[in-house]
């Protein structure tokens, strides 16, 4: 890896002219943007550009953490399947944390003997069924475009290595629907987006057109970097200034403007697009990917007859409201209070790229 | 020597003429010295003068060997530096096996090499250990337990407790390097590949720093946490603001980029051969040289300083001229999911 990640991107020169370029362009206006992205809450507070930023901008933390966005009655669902005989969940290391019904996680279900594998690829759990044959190795699919194609790539290698005993809970959810319902929503108030690096990877420009083109809404795709994030934070403020509303790509390190082909196919193969529960936002029309039926030996909902039921929101939390940036972490009654790190209430506590625990853990409370 | 397909079975640790067998032929072997080889219920330790430094340390790491050490490096390091960060010169170690029935003897046997030759080159002995054999599931592979004993050689000892105002905040080389050799090593992360941790003895350099800086505030070896939980309990402990120059902490490119790739913040990575020196301003420069001259400190930097303002907190400037709050783990980092 000969990429230094900490020169060019990094210089505090160059940010410094970045932000004075910032300012020029706000002109005293007020910006209220929504970093999409976790991993662009946690670049903004580690790097310390969020004391940086002129005090006129606002980042409000979206709905881009896999794990905060993961619905109370999904939750419940994969709860109900750990301890299931010959059920072996394997899932990243996030969502062992994250309270279900009753506060109970899937920590508290594998001291209690459920049988629950860390792994930190869908591969490894693949290779956990090819280890178990006599279990079924269910892997909790959460994550979005960035993370499907990999889940489709092994189906695909499950089904090619005749690995019989592999299946997927989808949970993955989709970027763009998700953009259009916190726009449509009255308690929004958001001047652009700084859109997700990892998910145009595979995306490229074209699905955040709308944003612009029905809303008047900017949206500016932006790498991790501060030097990355202070660019796509000008080339909003400059479209808000001149009036305009344009979807950019302030990443071509990394993103290509079409996205990847490949893996789009890929998804296409194996998931079409249904409809998905989110986090304080409910149902959104076409904002899942659920298994293709030709996949359906290997989709979990079907052969282990997984339902989603209703369940009782959380009293009190308001991770939706936080997710839809109608508040900040620190308005929500319970953050710093009943809702810590150490005994998360929702999941926005629970993964270091949620919102709430993003705050916690780099503002004074 | 044995065999190189060798298991061990559930009669090595039955107290028999089968424990006696592994006791002879693989730890008084390694580990060998005068105390041990008595194989008295209980090692006779005559020469030591009070105030005397004592920690104990159990040790399970997956894999056992890394690159840059192993289990058993880690077991002799690990209590040698703990015992130092009193400010005393380790002497006696003692160690207890868990091990699980089927282990590979030749693994064994390596272990215990590796914690022999930590040992003599620590300048410390091993003088008095157990070995208990569990059935296969009920341990993984081994389980290291050791307390060492020394003797403090300055007065007051350093203690979490005595940072200052106006202190100043040293660290005796790269952070990280360890924490992320063994993910690394664990989960075959290929594009690491130059990663070796940094498990190493840290007396001889604390006792250099002592005799150049007799008045060191504060020693502690930031080990599971990394340098941002260790700080932030000094922070606490001594009821101070410690502020941090991000830019001057000595982070390998390698780890960055690991971490970066990975979502990892190199500051809460484990590290098992670093020393956090925290002593007053006028004799930074002597620690600082002080460390730089021991093979384990070369690489020493200035960091930060302690202030009375901001209690209980650390603070870092970022290397593009923000601020914010390095605060403790609720638990173990993760990487990113996407």
């Amino acid at each position: 890896m000969a990429v230094s990640f900490d020169s060019a991107f990094r210089d505090p020169e160059l940010c410094r002219t970045l932000i004075r370029r910032l300012e020029r362009a706000l002109q005293g206006r007020k910006m209220r943007f929504m970093e999409v992205c976790g991993t662009h809450t946690v670049a903004i507070f580690q790097s310390g550009l969020r004391s940086m930023l002129p005090d006129s901008v606002t980042h409000l933390s979206g709905p881009g953490c896999p794990v905060c966005v993961t619905h109370d009655a999904e939750i419940a669902a994969f709860m109900k399947l750990a301890g299931r005989d010959h059920v072996v969940l394997a899932t990243f290391g996030d969502l062992l944390r994250v309270p279900g019904p009753k506060g109970r996680c899937l920590k508290h279900a594998r001291a209690e003997g459920a049988r629950i594998e860390i792994v930190y690829s869908p591969l490894d759990a693949l290779a956990l069924a090819r280890d178990n044959p006599s279990d079924v190795i269910v892997f909790l699919g959460i994550g979005f475009e960035t993370t499907a194609p990999t889940v489709a790539a092994t189906l695909l290698a499950a089904r090619q290595q005749k690995i019989n005993n592999f299946c997927v809970f989808s949970l993955h959810k989709l970027v763009p629907p998700v953009l259009r319902t916190l726009l449509d929503d009255k308690a929004t108030d958001i001047n652009a987006f700084l859109l997700p690096g990892h998910v145009s990877t595979i995306l490229g420009m074209r699905p955040y057109s709308f944003l612009a083109e029905e809303y008047g809404v900017p949206g500016v795709i932006g790498g991790f970097e501060p030097v990355d994030i202070l660019l796509a934070l000008c080339t909003m403020a400059e479209q808000l200034r001149d009036g305009r509303a344009e979807i950019v790509n302030a990443y071509p390190r990394a993103v290509s403007d079409d996205g990847n082909p490949r893996a789009c196919e890929l998804l296409e193969q194996v998931f079409v697009k249904a409809d998905a529960l989110w986090r304080g936002l409910g149902r959104i029309p076409g904002s899942g990917y659920a298994l293709n039926p030709e996949y359906a030996d290997m989709d979990a909902r079907v052969r282990l007859g997984i339902q989603l039921e209703d369940v009782a929101p959380i009293p009190g939390c308001r991770c939706g409201d936080v997710l839809k940036g109608a508040i900040s972490p620190k308005q929500c009654p319970l953050f710093g209070k009943k809702c810590t790190p150490a005994l998360p209430v929702g999941p926005c506590m629970v993964s270091t790229e949620g919102s709430c625990a993003a705050w916690f853990k780099y503002t004074e409370h | 020597m044995m065999a190189e397909d060798a298991i061990l079975l559930l009669d090595a640790g039955s107290g028999g003429m089968a424990s006696q067998r592994l006791i002879a032929q693989c730890f008084v072997r390694n580990f060998s010295n005068p105390l041990l080889d008595t194989l008295d219920d209980a090692a006779l330790l005559k020469d030591l003068h009070a105030p005397l430094a004592m920690s104990t340390d159990s040790y399970t790491v997956t894999p056992l060997f890394f690159p840059g050490g192993s289990i058993g490096t880690l077991a002799v390091h690990g209590t040698v530096n703990d015992v130092s960060m009193l400010g005393a010169r380790p002497r006696y170690l003692t160690c207890a096996f868990i091990l699980e029935e089927g282990l590979s003897l030749s693994v064994l046997e390596r272990i215990a090499a590796d914690m022999g030759n930590a040992a003599r080159a620590a300048d410390v002995q091993i003088v008095t250990g157990d070995t208990k054999v569990v059935p296969r599931g009920c341990c993984d592979k081994v389980f290291i337990n050791t307390t060492g004993v020394g003797e403090v050689i300055v007065d007051p000892a350093p203690s979490g407790h005595s940072a200052a105002s106006g202190d100043a905040v040293l660290i005796s080389g790269f952070v990280g390097d360890h924490g992320l050799t063994v993910m690394n090593s664990r989960e075959g992360l290929s594009f690491l590949a130059d990663t070796a941790s940094d498990s190493a003895p840290l007396n001889g350099m604390v006792e250099s720093i002592l005799s150049a800086c007799p008045d060191v505030h504060v020693l502690r070896d930031p080990t599971r946490g990394g340098l941002a939980t260790t700080l932030n309990e000094i922070a606490q402990q001594s009821n101070v603001g410690i502020y941090l120059d991000e830019s001057a902490i000595p982070i390998r490119e390698s780890v960055k980029n690991g971490c970066s790739f990975l979502g990892l913040d190199p500051l809460y990575l484990a590290n098992e051969g670093k020393c956090i020196c925290i002593v007053p301003e006028e004799q930074a420069d002597a620690a600082l040289t002080a460390m730089r001259n021991t093979p384990y400190g070369k690489d020493a930097a200035r960091i930060g300083s302690v202030r009375a303002e901001k209690a209980g907190r650390v603070i870092l400037k970022t290397p593009i001229g923000g601020e914010r709050l390095l605060t403790m783990l609720e638990g173990a980092q993760l990487p990113r999911i996407c």
